[in-house]
């Protein structure tokens, strides 16, 4: 654990609307912009913190609590509870950071985690009050600011923001005869471990690479961060895969890319689906499942073209939580069937996706 | 969704006690909501008269009536339902139910269960079926075998190796199962579980693990979630009922969750649960090796607080999945636009503290273990764990203002083995090791308790540090700072030496004001459309829109404990309720999560918060109401009254001077002098000396008893100058500021209760009810009788007079009850109290006639009509008995006396007081019919007055054991009783064997004195009574009228009428 007895710097959060959030520094001391999302997760922070689609973000958690159980150690590679190599969000901003942490696999606290990574982060703000701003205005740019350092905002949904989180090239985790090609768009690590356990070889390649002179039986498009109509080159790649009708499954920005590949649109939602609580329903079912899910933007059902059917929506507000085709091999889903951080509910759809894998 | 189901039998939970309280009044009171807002005809069972659900409003037919199979089969064949609910009424309506189905009722008037199958629940309630089931998908459970003897308990304990734990299958709250370090451990514990159950089970046990628990639902589509799961501050070892508890787990990995969820959903799913159950895991906290503890297929007390603490209607929605809904099918009540589908996402935490009155028990022993002893919990919510742990502590109203810096100091001598063996106040022993400067480390290596809560503990301390270095220059900074971590102003003051108000105005100064902050079941991501509220300094502005015009307080009750329980729950929801119907706003500040008062939808604000003066101003002042309502929520309001009006709070009903005229003995006795009332003759006294010196001129036996009580702590009689001394010692120790009151005794006395409102000191309807037990016995402890049935005329006339003058003196506007003592048409005043009491919701419930509705509107100010007793009119009457909890308190003498110890309380109807009488002991645990009676009748003048009762027993072909004296004293008075051996003076075949070996169906033993001090022969017999469930009766009055009860009835005939039927 870690003591302080010199009082912690202080900060300001400002928001585009012009509201201002005063609060103390930890982490790394540095001022940064970025889009102001949050999610109301409680568990899970090494998972979330570390997941490429929180890219250009400043995340707000909900939960006041967070660094409870400290960081786990990175000296064998990644470690099981992160998503990627390093901490992919801007900056977060929490109401408490727990300066002691107690956990039998912690070897540092998430304020030493954030030095070494040279994030900053922000506590004591009232977090609550900020969800509810975001909340009714929607998802706003917002930066952190020190002293009397000025810096500008950014836009990440402009950007082409996979570049910086997807692999630089090809990778082969050769584990059975079924070959899946793997598009990482800043794939979760989670979703590599949960096709590479079910007995497949993973060919994960970047999201650029050029798909035709590879050798695979199935497609998986990950979840990454950002706007997905700005990655023309992928929703061309999405589209060669239905043309060559390959089983596909789509995650996240994969579902997104999937769909607009098959000619649907996708919109902004106010603030995203960010949390381990969203509720799902298998549409002309009763099958619910609580989801893991963390996505700005959404497929609209109505903009599906023929062939292509809703397969899950949101019960809360009724958007769009994955598609199907009616005949073919693809299927695509908005949640996180891998889950990490979440409930693991609906990590059949791995296993469906494989039958058709042939 | 389509049902078939027209009408629905309810299973209640009947009489509040340890392991099964309040919790069960909420979770049957949504059940009849649910069902009724599905046009269900809804029939009730349950002898709870003080009950919400048991009121005329909820079900459509209420019976008072015994929760066993023979009068749930009458029930069954006079009302024809053709579904039943099990899971809403706590292990005793589960437990009833499996007997219903055993016994072949469910199948002979082709009743369907609703909800979890009675298979499901067998495969969880007994153990070896439980681990079949989880061992046919591969979950881990621990190590256990069930046995039916000693020697095979040994040889299995021996082979798992020590400490081992040993449970018994069907028991309420871990009852009779403790753990055992050693052979001999396992011989002793193993003989007495055994004496419960043929089968017992011998079980690894899993010292230092983390305790966790998920509260899980699931509907006939197969969709199952888990709503909120809890970590328990205590480790495995501790009862989950007595542990502190967080919501949700703070130390958990998302790892570590899931794989508990995807465990506990898996399980749930394996077993066909349909509607809501708990799973309690133990999690290791080196690794994530685990183990499930148990499954309770139904409404729980976890489930209870997992309600309040998410917000989740788990009760509400579980009723309507057991009639067939889905959870998609459902709304979530609290956004009103999302569904019932979904797991809550917290922005807060939430503790639960348990609530002991062990201190009001002789003998009994006060270590925490694997059987629940508390009586009652609170639940605290924060932005910080510091900021919620200190509120609870406040909220227990146990005299300590937080969880340091208290006026009322808890400490020990024995520090390590304080930490080592924990009691009621552990919590006090981590805080005084850490302030002594003993490291987190040692504290955990003796309690096992998560470093990250004692980190937090130690946080508590260095802020208290610091504010005492600061000399009273306390700098703004340093004051927020307390005050997130949830230090009072008073706690802050103490530190400094100040005056809370000090810090108040400090606080106005700096404008450093607590914000109002919603519970919405989704951290924000959807508004909220109900006001289920708390405060935190942890948040920068209000959350709350302020549209409560012409709004009104009402204080709860706060923790259930002895002498404050769910009674005062029913007046507040009535209050609320009839205030609403008057068009007024109404606001409940309360603090325990068992209640139907904290249900968000009962007022149009609920505080889910601390009952003290800063809180309450805080929200007044906030919100701005026309007033605040301290007279529904029993004493604990109650005694807020004066100090509320003293800051500018508008008290509604009875002026708060009044209030206090009285509380204070001197004034309300100078009073009663000048209306010409008699009292028994009393003195306030401050030496020992001035004590005995009075007593003696006033004559032995007297009552003694400190200023301001509540329920009677540290109340006594003193039969003697040795006695007095004695007492004394303790009395001043309990309260050193206060002087002691010591008043005389009446010998063989009558006492009866007058409950009454008044409106301008007019009284506007009254009702007198006689007690069973003659003076001696706490109210609270009373067998009580109405209408009032051997009381002279002349005395109820003078009750009704005297009651007269002093509600005009006193100008009462509201509620108040008198006691009152008779002894030869000589009537004195006792006490009195100008709040509704405990017997409110009986005195209405029998004579139909809702006093409290009478109060509300008086205490608002609206003129109401006098009702005009009709008592000689009712042709019926109601007895109203207690229900003791001594089986649970290990070593507790189970005797009545002046301080009260019955944990709750039952009443039932009848066509005279034999039925009435009858049927409530059958509720509170009489078993009939009875064939042998152990009696030792005590006293000589004892001894003469029960030959008479005897000699009808024999006379029923009752077969009478007697101890050496009393059957000596009978067999000369031609009575046959065969003498047993006292304990003590035999080895084999004594009283206790006898009592042990079933022999014995009942057991009169009537105490010499007032208080037996000593481990004595009587003591064995009566503990060994209690432990093996054999009914006890050590009252005199009690044991004969029984004896005239069934010479009348036959317990196991009589009419199973429904309330409305009388």
């Amino acid at each position: 654990m870690n003591k302080k007895t010199i009082p912690d710097k202080t900060a300001k959060l400002i928001l585009e609307d012009g509201n201002i959030f005063e609060g103390k520094l930890f982490g790394y001391h540095k001022s940064l912009a970025g889009e102001v999302v949050f999610n109301t997760g409680m568990v899970g922070y090494p998972e979330t913190l570390t997941d490429p689609s929180y890219k250009g973000q400043i995340l707000v958690m909900t939960y006041p609590l967070v660094g409870n159980y400290g960081i786990p150690p990175m000296n064998d590679g990644i470690p099981e509870n992160f998503e990627s190599d390093r901490i992919q969000v801007q900056a977060l901003i929490v109401s408490e950071e727990s300066k002691s942490f107690n956990h039998w696999n912690a070897v540092e606290s998430l304020d030493q985690w954030f030095k070494h990574s040279k994030i900053p982060g922000l506590y004591g703000i009232d977090t609550r009050r900020l969800t509810k701003i975001l909340r009714e205005h929607g998802t706003m740019l917002g930066k952190i600011e020190i002293g009397k350092e000025r810096i500008k905002y950014y836009n990440p949904d402009v950007e082409d923001l996979i570049s910086k989180v997807t692999v630089s090239q090809k990778e082969e985790y050769v584990n059975g005869k079924k070959r899946i090609l793997l598009i990482d768009c800043g794939c979760k690590k989670s979703i590599f471990s949960n096709l590479f356990s079910r007995k497949v070889t993973v060919i994960k390649v970047p999201y650029n690479y050029d798909i035709d002179k590879e050798d695979f039986d199935g497609a998986v498009i990950s979840n990454g961060p950002g706007n997905p109509v700005v990655y023309k080159q992928l929703i061309t790649t999405a589209k060669k895969l239905i043309q060559k009708q390959i089983p596909t499954l789509g995650i996240c920005l994969g579902h997104q890319m999937l769909s607009l590949a098959a000619g649907a649109k996708t919109y902004k939602l106010k603030y995203g689906h960010r949390s381990q609580n969203q509720p799902v329903k298998q549409v002309d079912s009763n099958k619910c499942y609580v989801t893991s899910q963390n996505h700005s933007f959404a497929v609209d059902t109505k903009s599906l073209p023929r062939g292509w059917q809703p397969w899950f929506e949101n019960l809360n507000d009724y958007s769009n939580e994955g598609v199907r085709h009616e005949k073919l091999p693809f299927r695509s889903v908005q949640f996180h069937p891998e889950a990490a951080p979440g409930p693991v509910d609906t990590a059949f759809i791995f296993d469906e996706f494989l039958k058709d894998v042939k | 969704m389509k049902h078939k189901i027209k009408k629905v039998l309810i299973i209640g939970s009947s009489a509040l006690k340890i392991g099964e309280a309040g919790e069960f009044d909420y979770s049957g009171s949504q059940a009849i909501k649910a069902l009724k807002e599905e046009g269900i005809y809804t029939v009730l069972i349950n002898p709870n008269i003080a009950t919400i659900q048991t009121s005329d409003y909820l079900a459509d037919k209420v019976y008072l009536l015994p929760i066993n199979t023979n009068y749930v089969e009458k029930v069954i064949a006079k009302e024809r339902p053709d579904g039943i609910i099990l899971g809403f009424g706590g292990q005793t309506a589960l437990n009833c139910g499996l007997a219903l189905h055993r016994e072949g009722v469910l199948k002979k008037y082709k009743i369907q269960v609703l909800g979890t199958q009675i298979d499901a629940i067998e495969n969880t309630e007994d153990r070896q079926l439980f681990c079949n089931k989880l061992s046919e998908i591969n979950i881990k459970f621990p190590q256990s075998k069930a046995v039916t003897s000693i020697d095979e308990a040994v040889e299995f304990a021996k082979q798992i190796g020590f400490p081992v734990i040993i449970r018994i299958a069907y028991a309420l709250g871990g009852l009779g199962s403790g753990v055992c370090r050693n052979q001999n451990e396992v011989k002793k514990l193993a003989a007495k579980a055994l004496s419960y159950s043929s089968q017992i089970l011998v079980e690894e046990y899993l010292e230092g693990w983390k305790e966790i628990e998920y509260e899980v639902v699931r509907d006939r589509y197969d969709n199952c979630i888990t709503v909120c799961n809890m970590e328990n501050i205590d480790p495995m070892g501790i009862h989950t009922g007595e542990s502190i508890v967080v919501a949700p787990s703070q130390t958990l990995t998302n790892n570590e969750f899931h794989m508990l969820r995807e465990v506990a959903i898996k399980t749930i799913r394996h077993l066909g649960i349909v509607g809501e159950c708990n799973i309690q895991y133990a999690l290791d906290p080196n690794s994530q090796d685990y183990r499930v503890i148990e499954v309770n297929a139904r409404l729980s007390r976890s489930s209870a607080l997992a309600s309040k603490a998410t917000g989740y209607p788990l009760a509400f929605v579980a009723a309507k999945l057991a009639l067939g809904f889905g959870l998609h099918e459902l709304p979530n009540s609290i956004t009103k636009t999302t569904k019932a589908f979904f797991e809550p996402a917290l922005d807060y935490i939430v503790i639960k503290v348990p609530r002991w009155d062990l201190k009001k028990f002789r003998l009994v022993k006060r270590n925490l273990g694997s059987s629940m002893k508390s009586v009652g919990e609170v639940m605290a919510i924060g932005r910080k764990f510091e900021e919620a742990i200190q509120k609870a502590m406040r909220m227990l109203d146990i005299g300590v203002e937080g969880l340091t810096a208290s006026r009322t100091k808890v400490e020990f001598e024995e520090l390590e083995e304080a930490l080592r063996n924990p009691t009621e106040e552990r919590m006090f022993a981590v805080v005084q090791a850490l302030k002594q400067g003993y490291s987190v480390d040692w504290v955990h290596s003796l309690t096992h308790i998560n470093k990250w809560f004692l980190y937090k503990i130690q946080n508590i301390v260095d802020i208290e540090k610091k504010i005492s270095v600061t000399k009273g220059k306390l700098s703004k900074e340093l004051l927020i700072e307390a005050k997130q971590h949830g230090f009072s102003d008073r706690q802050i003051a103490n530190v400094i030496g100040k005056d809370a108000h000090d810090i108040y105005k400090l606080r106005e100064k700096n404008n450093v004001h607590p914000f109002i902050q919603h519970i919405d079941t989704l951290a924000a991501e959807y508004p909220a459309k109900t006001n289920y509220l708390y405060l935190t300094y942890n948040c920068s502005i209000h959350d709350f829109e302020f549209k409560l015009k012409k709004s009104v307080f009402i204080l709860g009750s706060g923790p259930y404990r002895i002498g404050s329980s769910v009674e005062f729950d029913w007046c507040c929801v009535i209050t609320g309720k009839t205030l609403r119907e008057m068009g007024y706003k109404t606001v409940m500040i309360n603090c325990n999560p068992e209640t139907v008062s904290t249900d968000y939808d009962e007022f149009d604000a609920l505080f889910f918060e601390e009952l003290t003066t800063e809180t309450i101003w805080e929200i007044y002042d906030a919100l701005k109401p026309l007033g605040v309502v301290v007279s529904m929520g029993g004493q604990t309001p109650n005694n807020l009254a004066l100090k509320l009006h003293k800051i500018g709070v508008k008290i509604l009903g009875t002026s708060p001077e009044s209030i206090d005229a009285a509380e204070n003995r001197s004034v309300f006795s100078s009073m009663l002098d000048e209306l010409e009332i008699e009292q028994p003759v009393w003195s306030k006294l401050s030496t020992l000396e001035d004590a005995l010196q009075f007593a003696n001129k006033v004559g032995y036996p007297v009552l003694v008893r400190p200023s301001y009580v509540l329920s009677g702590a540290a109340m006594a009689i003193a039969t003697g100058d040795f006695e007095l001394t004695g007492f004394l010692q303790k009395a001043v120790d309990v309260s050193p500021e206060h002087p002691v009151v010591i008043s005389k005794f009446l010998v063989n006395a009558k006492e009866l209760e007058f409950d009454a409102v008044a409106q301008n000191g007019k009284i506007v309807c009254s009702a007198i009810s006689e007690h069973v037990e003659n003076a001696g016995v706490h109210s609270g402890d009373a067998t009580l009788v109405l209408p009032a049935q051997r009381t002279y005329l002349e005395t109820m006339r003078q009750i009704k007079q005297i009651s007269s003058d002093i509600a005009k003196k006193l100008n009462i506007n509201g509620p108040f009850n008198i006691q009152f003592i008779a002894k030869d048409n000589r009537v004195k005043v006792i006490e009195c109290n100008l709040r509704a009491s405990r017997s409110f919701p009986f005195v209405s419930k029998t004579l139909k006639k809702n006093f409290i509705e009478v109060a509300s509107k008086v205490i608002i100010g609206k003129k109401v009509e006098k009702w005009d007793d009709q008592t000689l009119t009712y042709d019926y009457v109601g007895v109203k008995a207690p229900e003791f909890s001594f089986t649970r308190l290990e070593g507790a003498d189970p005797t009545t006396g002046v301080e009260m110890a019955s944990t709750g309380e039952v009443a039932c109807l009848g066509q005279d007081f034999d039925e009435a009488f009858l049927k409530a002991l059958t509720s509170v645990g009489y078993k009939f019919p009875i064939r042998s009676i152990l009696i030792s009748s005590g006293s000589i003048v004892s001894k003469s007055e029960l030959l008479e009762p005897t000699r009808q027993l024999v006379k029923l072909g009752i077969k009478f054991y007697g101890t050496q004296g009393t059957s000596k004293f009978m067999n000369a008075n031609g009575i046959p009783v065969e003498t047993l051996e006292w304990p003590l003076n035999s080895k084999t075949r004594n009283a206790a064997d006898y009592i042990k070996s079933g022999e014995i169906d009942l057991v009169i033993n009537i105490p010499k004195n007032f208080q037996e001090e000593e481990l004595t022969n009587d003591y064995i017999i009566r503990r060994t009574a209690v432990d093996y469930k054999i009914p006890l009766i050590t009252n005199r009055q009690l044991a004969m009228r029984l004896a005239e009860a069934l010479t009348n009835k036959d317990p196991l005939n009589l009419e199973a009428k429904s309330w409305d039927e009388y």
